[in-house]
C-alpha cells in the first residue's frame, strides 16, 4: 500500500496537469472528460491514473529513444564493429519488473471500480426504475414504478439514483451518455444488461447510441434530462393526464386513424412507436433534429423540425420504419395541421 | 500461364504481394472515402448505406485481404531462405493457399457490383448480420469469402509450421533461428488455432443466413452473444497474427543497421511465446459492455493488462540493441525506429482500454479507432513497409531508391500521425465509431478536418512507394548478395534474387546470425553441409488454381441458391444446387487427379545449378 502511494504520489502532479489539459476538451454536456455525475467521475478518474501512467511510460520510452538514435548514429567514416553485446539479465528483470509494477497499480483501482460500479439496484425502493428498450432507431424508456412511458428523452431527477435494465426490441445498440456514465448494450432477451448512475446537477446531457445498429445508427441519439425532484414529479402526473387531441375534429380523426395506429398520447394509442405526449416540449424532434432551446446557439424551432420530419422521414433517418405520412395519404396541409399540432403539444413541469 | 502453375515460394511470395498490394489499395481507397464523408458534419458525400458497406469492406479487406497477405509474401520470400531450405514442406499446399485466398477475395470484393457489399461491420455482430436485418447478399459475400480466403490462410499457417520443424538446416537449432522465422512460427501456430475459430463461426453463420438455422437467432432459442465470443476468439488471437511478424521485422532491421545482434534473444523469443498465449485468453476485453459481469471483467481486465509485460520486454531490448551501435537511417531502418514510438502508442492506449471501467467510455469511440490503428497501421504497416524495404533487393534482385523511401516514410508518418492522433481526442469527447455523420457544434470539426487531412497525407505517401518500385522494376538486376553488407542471416549467402532452388548446397549453422558469425570468422561463405550433388524440385501445376476456381464457383453456387432470378434457366441452374455442385466436382476432380497422377518432379543437375538467380 504504501509503495502505491509513493508511486502515486510522483504521478499527482503531472495528473494535475493532465486534468487541466483534457478539461479543456469537449463540451459539458458530451464529453467524457467532463464528468457530471459519479458514475463518470469515478471512470475519469480512472483514466487519468492511467493516462498519468502511461504518459510516465512514454516518457521514457521516447527519451531513450531519442538519446540512442542520436548518440548512436553511424557517423562517417566509422567503420568498426561494435561489440556484439548478448543482453543483460539484470536489465532485461527491471524492464520485466517495471511495467509488472505499473500494471498492479493500475490493476488494484481498476478492480475496486468493476465492483463498485457493478452494485445491482433493481430492487432498491429509493431508485428510479427505468427499463430502456433500444429499438432501430429510437429510444423508448418505461419507468415502472410509474407506469409511464416515454421517448428520446428521458427524465431523471437528480436526488436519485436511476436502474436501468436494458434491451433492445431488434439488434444490439449499446445505450451512452458520456458525461454521465460509460455505455452498456442492450441485448435481447436472455442477457439483459443492469446498471445505474445519477445526475446531480439539472441539466440536459446528450445520449447515443454506441454499437453499429443499421443505417441511422449515427443519428439514434437522445437526451437525459434531470430535472428537479418537484418538477419529475409534475411531468409523471402530466404524463399520466388523459391525452390532448387535435381541436380540428377532422384533423383529430385523422390523426387518430393514421398515427395513433403506432404512436401513443396520453392514454390512447399504440405502443409499437415513440410515444408523443408532450413531444412539442422535448430537447428534439426524432433525437436528432435539435430543438431551439434557451441559452444555447444551435437548434430550429420545434415546428420547423416537426415538418421536416413529417414531410420525409426518410431523409432525416434513412431506413426508419415510420412510413411516411404522405404515403398514408396526408396532403400538405393536414401534414402542417398535424405538426402544428405536435409542436404546441407541450408539458407544464420545469 | 508460368505464375499460375508456379509452385516456388520465392514465385508465390511475388503473387502474395501484388494480390495484397492490390487489395490493400482498395482498403485504402475505401479509407479515403470515409474520410471524406467525416471531413465535415453532415456530411452527405456518400449515402448511410454506402458508408455501412465502406466500413464494413474496409476493415474486412485491411485485415483479411490486405496486411495478411503481405506478411504472407515476406513470409514466404524470406523464411525458407532464412533457415537454408530449397522450398517449403508442401509447395502444392502452398500455390493452394494463394489461390483460395485470393480467390476468396474476389469472391468477397464482387459484392461491390452485385447488388451490395456487407455493412454490418468487420465484426458482422448478429442481429444485425442476419437476414432479417441485413437483406442483401452482403454478409454471405461476407461468410463465403472469408471462408474461403481462410482456408488459404489456414493452409499457408499449417505449411509454414512444418517448414519450420522439419527443414531447418544442420545446425540450426530453435535457439538460432532468426527472430522472424521465430515470429513466423510462432504465428502460424496462433492460426492453426485461432481460425477455426472464424471458420466454425462462418459456417454457422451462413447456416443462419442461408438455411435458416437459429444458432444466434433468439427467437429461436439461440443467442447472438455466442457470435461475439466465438468472433472474438478467433478475432483478438488475429491482432496478434497480424502484429508478430512485424515484431519479427524489426527485430531482423534493427541489428542490422546498428551493426549488433538482438538485445536479449533469449527473452525476445519467450516474450513472443507469452504474448500468443495471453492473445488467447483475453478475447473477452472486446466484450466489457456486451455485459459479462462483474469477476469476469476483472479478470479479462487484468490478464489483458499483463500483455503489457512481454511487449515491454521487446520494446526495451530493440531500444538496447541499438545502445552503442552504429545506426545507419536507411529507408528500411527509418521505418523499423518509426515503429517504435508509434506501436509504443498504441500499445499504452490498449493498457488504458484494459482497464474495463474506462473502457465502458472508450468503447466503439474513436479512442478505439484510434488504438487499433496505432497498432495496426503504426504498427504492422510501418513493419510492412520496413520489410518491404529490407527484402526488396532479396526478392527481385533491384534496391528500392533510398530517397523515395524516405520520402514515403515522411508523408507516411507525418500523415498517420495526423490522421490518427487527434481521433483519440475525438473518442474522449464523445464521437463514437462508426458513424456516417456527426451534427455540428459538438467540437468535432476541427479534429475531424485535420483528421482527413492527414489520410490524404498518407495516401500520397503510399502514391510514392509505387512510382519507386516501378522505377526501381525500370532498374537491372544487380543488387549483390548482400547488399546491406551488414547482413547476418543465411539469406543474405546466396544471390538476389535467389536461384530456383535457394541453396545449392545446404548451409552449416554455428551459431545465432550464422552469416554474421562466418563474416566475423573471416569467411566470405557459409560452410556446406552437403556435397554438391542433384536437386529435386516440385513439377509446376495449374491444379491449385483450378481447385480455387472450383470452391469460388461453389460459393456463389450457395449464395444464391435461394434467389429469384427471373429466368427460369438461371433459377433451374442455382435453386436445385446445380452451380453448387458443378463447382464442388471442379475441386474434387482436381483433387483425384492430384491423388491418382504420380508426380515425381524433376532435378536439376549439377552441371546447369549456375550461381546467378536467373528467375524464370
Ligand atoms: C490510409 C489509412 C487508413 C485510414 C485513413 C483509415 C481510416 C479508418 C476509418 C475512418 C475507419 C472508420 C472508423 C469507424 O467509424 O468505425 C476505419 C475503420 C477500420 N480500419 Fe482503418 N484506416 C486506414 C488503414 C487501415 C489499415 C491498414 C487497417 C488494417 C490493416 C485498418 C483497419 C480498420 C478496421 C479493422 C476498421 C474497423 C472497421 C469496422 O468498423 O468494421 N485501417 N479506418
Ligand atoms: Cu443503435
Amino acid at each position: 500500500m504504501m509503495k502505491q502511494w509513493q508511486v502515486a504520489k510522483r504521478i499527482l502532479p503531472l495528473l494535475a496537469v493532465f486534468s487541466l489539459l483534457l478539461s479543456a476538451c469537449g463540451r459539458e454536456d458530451l464529453s467524457v472528460m467532463k464528468p457530471q455525475g459519479p458514475v463518470a467521475q469515478g471512470q475519469y478518474d480512472l483514466m487519468k491514473l492511467s493516462i498519468a501512467i502511461m504518459i510516465v511510460v512514454l516518457i521514457i520510452v521516447f527519451a531513450i529513444a531519442a538519446y540512442v538514435l542520436i548518440r548512436f548514429r553511424r557517423r562517417s567514416g566509422q567503420n568498426d564493429i561494435p561489440e556484439q553485446v548478448e543482453g543483460s539479465f539484470k536489465l532485461e528483470v527491471i524492464w520485466t519488473a517495471i511495467p509488472l509494477l505499473l500494471v498492479i497499480v493500475l490493476a488494484v483501482p481498476t478492480v475496486k471500480e468493476i465492483f463498485a460500479q457493478g452494485a445491482d439496484l433493481s430492487n432498491d425502493p429509493n431508485a428510479v426504475q427505468v427499463k430502456v428498450t433500444s429499438h432501430q432507431y429510437w429510444w423508448e424508456f418505461t419507468y415502472p414504478q410509474y407506469d409511464v412511458t416515454t421517448a428520446q428523452d428521458l427524465i431523471i431527477p437528480t436526488d436519485k439514483k436511476i436502474a436501468f435494465e436494458l434491451k433492445t426490441a431488434d439488434v444490439i445498440h449499446s445505450f451512452w451518455v458520456p458525461s454521465l456514465a460509460g455505455k452498456m448494450d442492450t441485448n435481447p432477451d436472455g442477457t439483459l444488461n443492469k446498471f445505474s448512475f445519477s445526475a446531480p446537477n439539472e441539466g440536459v446531457y446528450r445520449g447515443k447510441c454506441a454499437e453499429l445498429c443499421g443505417r441511422s445508427h449515427a443519428y439514434m441519439e437522445f437526451k437525459v434530462k434531470a430535472v428537479s425532484p418537484e418538477a419529475f414529479d409534475r411531468w409523471v402526473a402530466e404524463m399520466k393526464a388523459p391525452a390532448v387531441l387535435p381541436e380540428d375534429t377532422q384533423l383529430a380523426e385523422k390523426f387518430k386513424t393514421n398515427c395513433l395506429s403506432c404512436h401513443a398520447v396520453g392514454d390512447q394509442g399504440g405502443p409499437v412507436a415513440p410515444n408523443l405526449t408532450g413531444i412539442g416540449g422535448k430537447e428534439s424532434v426524432a433525437g436528432i433534429l435539435l430543438n431551439q432551446r434557451e441559452g444555447q446557439e444551435e437548434g430550429k424551432p420545434v415546428l420547423d423540425n416537426m415538418k421536416e420530419w413529417l414531410h420525409d422521414p426518410q431523409s432525416v433517418k434513412p431506413g426508419n420504419t415510420m412510413p411516411s405520412p404522405k404515403d398514408l395519404g396526408l396532403t400538405d396541409e393536414e401534414i402542417d395541421g398535424i405538426a402544428e399540432y405536435l409542436a404546441n403539444y407541450k408539458l407544464d413541469y420545469e | 500461364m508460368d505464375w499460375i502453375t508456379t509452385v516456388d515460394h520465392k514465385k508465390i511470395a511475388v503473387l502474395y504481394l501484388a494480390a495484397g498490394g492490390l487489395f490493400f489499395g482498395i482498403g485504402g481507397i475505401e479509407a479515403i472515402l470515409i474520410r471524406i464523408q467525416l471531413m465535415k458534419p453532415m456530411n452527405d458525400f456518400v449515402s448511410a448505406q454506402v458508408f455501412n458497406e465502406l466500413i464494413t469492406m474496409h476493415g474486412t479487406t485491411m485485415i483479411f485481404l490486405g496486411v495478411m497477405p503481405i506478411i504472407f509474401a515476406i513470409m514466404n520470400a524470406v523464411v525458407p531462405l532464412q533457415i537454408g531450405a530449397r522450398d517449403v514442406a508442401f509447395p502444392f499446399v502452398n500455390a493452394l493457399g494463394f489461390w483460395t485466398f485470393l480467390f476468396g477475395g474476389l469472391l468477397l470484393n464482387l459484392s461491390w457490383i452485385m447488388g451490395g457489399a456487407p455493412d454490418a461491420g468487420w465484426t458482422s455482430y448478429t442481429p444485425l448480420s442476419g437476414s432479417e436485418y441485413s437483406g442483401t447478399h452482403g454478409v454471405d459475400f461476407y461468410t463465403i469469402g472469408l471462408q474461403i480466403a481462410g482456408l488459404g490462410t489456414l493452409i499457408g499457417g499449417i505449411n509454414f509450421l512444418a517448414t519450420i520443424i522439419t527443414m531447418r538446416a544442420p545446425g540450426m537449432s530453435y535457439m538460432r533461428m532468426p527472430m522472424f522465422t521465430w515470429t513466423t512460427f510462432i504465428t502460424s501456430a496462433i492460426i492453426l488455432f485461432a481460425f477455426p475459430a472464424i471458420t466454425v463461426g462462418l459456417v454457422l453463420l451462413t447456416f443462419d443466413r442461408i438455411l435458416d438455422a437459429n444458432f444466434f437467432d433468439v427467437a429461436g432459442g439461440g443467442n447472438p452473444v455466442l457470435w461475439q465470443h466465438i468472433f472474438w476468439i478467433f478475432g483478438h488471437p488475429e491482432v496478434y497474427i497480424l502484429i508478430l511478424p512485424a515484431f519479427g521485422i524489426i527485430s531482423e532491421v534493427i541489428p542490422t543497421f546498428a551493426r549488433k545482434r538482438l538485445f536479449g534473444y533469449s527473452s525476445m523469443v519467450f516474450a513472443t511465446i507469452l504474448i500468443a498465449f495471453l492473445g488467447f485468453m483475453v478475447w473477452a476485453h472486446h466484450m466489457f459492455t456486451t455485459g459479462l459481469g462483474t469477476i469476469a471483467n476483472a479478470l479479462f481486465s487484468i490478464s489483458t493488462m499483463l500483455i503489457a509485460v512481454p511487449t515491454g520486454i521487446k520494446i526495451f531490448n530493440w531500444l538496447f540493441t541499438m545502445w552503442g551501435g552504429r545506426i545507419r537511417f536507411t529507408a528500411a531502418n527509418l521505418f523499423a525506429v518509426g515503429f517504435i514510438p508509434t506501436f509504443v502508442m498504441g500499445g499504452v492506449t490498449g493498457v488504458m482500454l484494459a482497464s474495463a471501467p474506462a473502457d465502458f467510455q472508450f468503447h466503439d469511440t474513436y479512442f478505439v479507432v484510434a488504438h487499433f490503428h496505432y497498432v495496426i497501421v503504426g504498427g504492422l504497416v510501418l513493419g510492412i513497409f520496413s520489410g518491404l524495404h529490407y527484402w526488396w533487393p532479396k526478392m527481385f534482385g533491384r534496391i528500392l531508391s533510398e530517397s523515395l523511401g524516405k520520402w514515403t516514410f515522411w508523408t507516411f508518418m507525418i500523415g498517420f500521425q495526423l490522421t490518427f492522433f487527434v481521433q483519440h481526442f475525438l473518442g474522449l469527447m464523445g464521437m463514437q465509431r462508426r458513424i456516417v455523420s456527426y451534427l455540428p457544434n459538438q467540437d468535432f470539426d476541427l479534429l475531424n478536418l485535420v483528421s482527413t487531412i492527414g489520410a490524404f497525407l498518407m495516401g500520397v505517401g503510399v502514391i510514392i512507394f509505387l512510382v519507386n518500385i516501378v522505377i526501381t522494376t525500370k532498374k537491372p538486376v544487380n543488387a549483390p548478395n548482400d547488399p546491406w553488407e551488414d547482413g547476418r542471416t543465411l539469406e543474405w549467402t546466396i544471390p538476389s534474387p535467389p536461384p530456383e532452388y535457394n541453396f545449392k548446397q545446404t548451409p552449416l549453422v554455428r551459431g545465432i546470425d550464422a552469416y554474421w558469425k562466418e563474416k566475423m570468422a573471416g569467411n566470405t561463405e557459409m560452410t556446406p553441409a552437403e556435397p554438391v550433388g542433384s536437386i529435386h524440385m516440385p513439377s509446376a501445376t495449374p491444379l491449385p488454381f483450378v481447385m480455387s476456381v472450383g470452391i469460388f464457383i461453389a460459393g456463389l453456387g450457395l449464395m444464391f441458391s435461394k434467389d429469384d432470378f427471373g429466368n427460369a434457366f438461371m433459377n433451374g441452374l442455382f435453386n436445385n444446387y446445380i452451380v453448387l455442385i458443378i463447382g464442388l466436382v471442379i475441386t474434387f476432380g482436381a483433387m483425384m487427379l492430384r491423388s491418382l497422377y504420380d508426380d515425381h518432379g524433376w532435378h536439376i543437375e549439377p552441371e546447369d545449378q549456375d550461381e546467378k538467380g536467373a528467375r524464370k
